[in-house]
């Protein structure tokens, strides 16, 4: 540090002051900040350059495939020509519904028990720091524990197998993000409601829950967007199938799934058609997205 | 209306009937046992893959984490070259993925740009995040490791002599799983470093300028060392992602069973054993895998856990 003496009042202009005051642009400190900074520039750059290629590329060569064949027709074998992933589009469908009609429910009643009565006790924040671990837990271990649960017990690989791992997977999200929705309702509602003589059911139901739904919907659309991209727990418990689903206890297509096997073979027309399935994938990721921050904006 | 003081009050509410309030406690039960269900899960999980690696668990002890054989013949199997590869390429991704995650983070959490670009960057960099593993996978598959395969090439003619790059890229490999996650984990550390860096109080930063600190002076030696657990926290949420993704990795990663210095190397990890045998496995091979499930499922437990604990104390200050 070079200390300069302050001028003292005899000193007639101010304007040495100013201009010792004033940073150097070759000033050793100064040339550092400038260097950093245009470090954290190449830093954002390097950050966006993957996301605009992956986005590019799965617009470039999934675009050029899309049409309506896609969802009518069933994957082509390896040399033929055509083709669509219309099994594995409606098999997705039928795993993510299962794996929502499991992990709604489920996750927004431990949301109200974790916000509602026993916000702030011990109890609240041991499931609280679970919910965080399981949300951790990756999703082929996952994968491996749908196998152990259901496919052994049922004796094959199904569509109710995929779909129970993807509500595990979707489960900590939803209760996570329920959990925050519902304590941003504020409390004088609740006192309100318990005034009237409601009791606990009817204060949630018809008081708590309804404020909280918007946000709460934002948590659902993105495990449900989260779940549909999901391939490692589906490839060995909802495995693959080359034609229209039968029913939900056999073998089931998912567009994941199939975007996995067909970019790793050889034959362009299904590499091509893996492209055309990433780019259903991400555009169904995107607009969850753009659709959650949308609900939560009109809030 | 006038009330007369001998005039008798009729009590509003009659008391509810024990049905309605057996109901009601019913309810709060009910929720309870949902949330209960979190902690039930957790434990299944290790139970029931504990209890189906168990013949693999007997057979081969610990051994099955220091060996490196995987025989579907002889039904003699070990993970060490998985393990090795999990731990080799979560860290590479770490290694270039830190730097560029803080810088971004720093970039997205000071006044660099305006608000109204900032906006669409943050959502972008979020973007990133949830673009499913197998898409990445898809990407590396044909633009990535062509690209990295020239890159490659020219480094180990360059530099061969290092251990790192001693064998010639040819294709898919450790170096290609690396990047890839390194990729995918970059929206983590960002999203969670910004947020700690956000939460740095305003004086603190108001105080270092008044003191004449250079903005970079501040974050260096104010703000930084504020959101540090915060940053470490992060790192290591975005080091259990790493360490079990599976997708991208099965792509681009080889699937070669050994654990080899060279980073063009290929190499497997436990994820991707896991995705490339268990649709076909049987008997001993299951509970083989099971166990290799097991100790992935150990690695990112422990590694979650230590996250939390720092990410909470964070929330706490």
């Amino acid at each position: 540090m070079n200390s300069t003496p302050f001028p003292t009042p005899e000193d007639s202009s101010n304007q040495g002051l100013i201009n010792r005051l004033k940073r150097q642009p070759s000033s050793p400190r100064t040339l550092f900040n400038t260097v950093m900074t245009v470090i954290v520039f190449v830093c954002a750059a390097i950050a966006i350059v993957p996301l605009v290629a992956v986005l590019w590329y799965v617009l470039e060569k999934g675009g050029s495939r899309l049409s309506l064949e896609l969802f009518t027709q069933l994957p082509p074998p390896p040399n033929a020509l055509g083709g669509g992933f219309g099994n594995a589009f409606i098999g997705t469908l039928m795993t993510v519904g299962i794996g929502s009609a499991i992990a709604i429910p489920c996750g927004i009643l431990a949301a109200i028990f974790l916000s509602e009565f026993a916000a702030g006790t011990r109890l609240a924040n041991w499931i609280g720091f679970l919910t965080n671990v399981l949300s951790g837990v990756p999703s082929i271990v996952v994968g491996v524990f749908a196998y152990s649960m259901v496919v052994l017990t049922m004796g094959g690989f199904s569509a109710i197998a995929g779909g129970f791992a993807l509500a595990v997977l979707m489960l900590p999200i939803i209760v996570r993000t329920a959990t925050e929705s519902l304590a941003l309702v504020p409390q004088e509602a609740r006192q309100a409601a318990v005034g009237l003589g409601a009791t606990r059911f009817q204060t949630v139901a018809r008081v708590v829950l309804p404020a909280a739904l918007p946000p709460i919907l934002t948590g659902v659309m993105l495990a449900v967007a989260r779940a549909s991209g999901e391939t490692a727990p589906l490839i060995f418990t909802a495995l693959f199938n080359n034609f229209w689903p039968k029913g939900v206890s056999e073998p089931i297509a998912t567009l994941s799934v199939l975007v996995y096997n067909f970019a790793t073979t050889p034959y362009k027309n299904q590499q091509e058609l893996a492209a055309a399935g990433s780019l259903i994938l991400v555009l169904m990721v995107t607009i969850a997205s753009i659709g959650s921050r949308l609900i939560v904006k009109r809030k | 209306m006038v009330v007369s003081p001998n005039q008798k009050i009729e009590p509003m509410q009659r008391d509810r009937s024990p049905l309605a309030r057996n109901l009601d406690t019913a309810f709060v039960w009910l929720t309870g046992g949902f949330a209960s269900l979190i902690a039930i899960l957790l434990i299944t999980i290790a139970i029931r893959v504990g209890i189906d690696a168990s013949p693999a668990m007997a057979k081969f002890g610990l051994g099955f984490l220091f060996e490196s054989r995987w025989d579907p013949v002889t039904e003699v199997y070990s993970a060490f070259p998985q393990i090795y590869g999990t731990i080799v390429s979560s860290f590479l991704a770490l290694l270039l993925a830190v730097p560029v995650g803080i810088g971004v983070a720093i970039f997205l959490s000071e006044d660099f740009i305006p608000e109204k670009i900032q906006r669409p960057v943050v959502f972008l960099v979020e973007l990133l995040a949830a673009i499913p593993s197998v898409v990445y996978g898809l990407w590396g598959i044909f633009v990535l490791i062509p690209v990295l395969r020239d890159m490659g090439k020219g480094i180990h003619q360059s530099l061969g002599w290092l251990p790192f790059f001693s064998t010639s890229p040819s294709g898919p490999g450790m170096y290609v799983a690396g990047i890839i996650l390194a990729i995918m984990i970059l929206p983590i550390i960002t999203a969670i470093s910004r947020d700690a860096l956000v939460a740095v109080p305003l004086e603190l930063r108001q105080a270092a300028y008044g003191l004449g600190a250079t903005r970079w002076e501040t974050i260096f030696k104010i703000i930084l060392p504020a959101a540090f657990s915060g940053v470490v926290g992060g790192i290591m949420l975005a080091l259990g992602r790493a360490m079990g993704e599976t997708m991208a990795v099965t792509m681009v990663i080889g699937n070669a069973n050994k654990a080899s210095v060279s980073l063009f190397d290929q190499g497997s990890t436990v994820s991707s054993l896991l995705a490339n045998q268990f649709a076909e496995a049987s008997g001993l091979q299951v509970s083989s895998l099971m166990y290799a499930a097991i100790v992935l499922f150990a690695l990112t437990l422990v590694v979650n856990i230590l996250a939390q604990v720092v990410v909470q104390r964070v929330n706490r200050i």
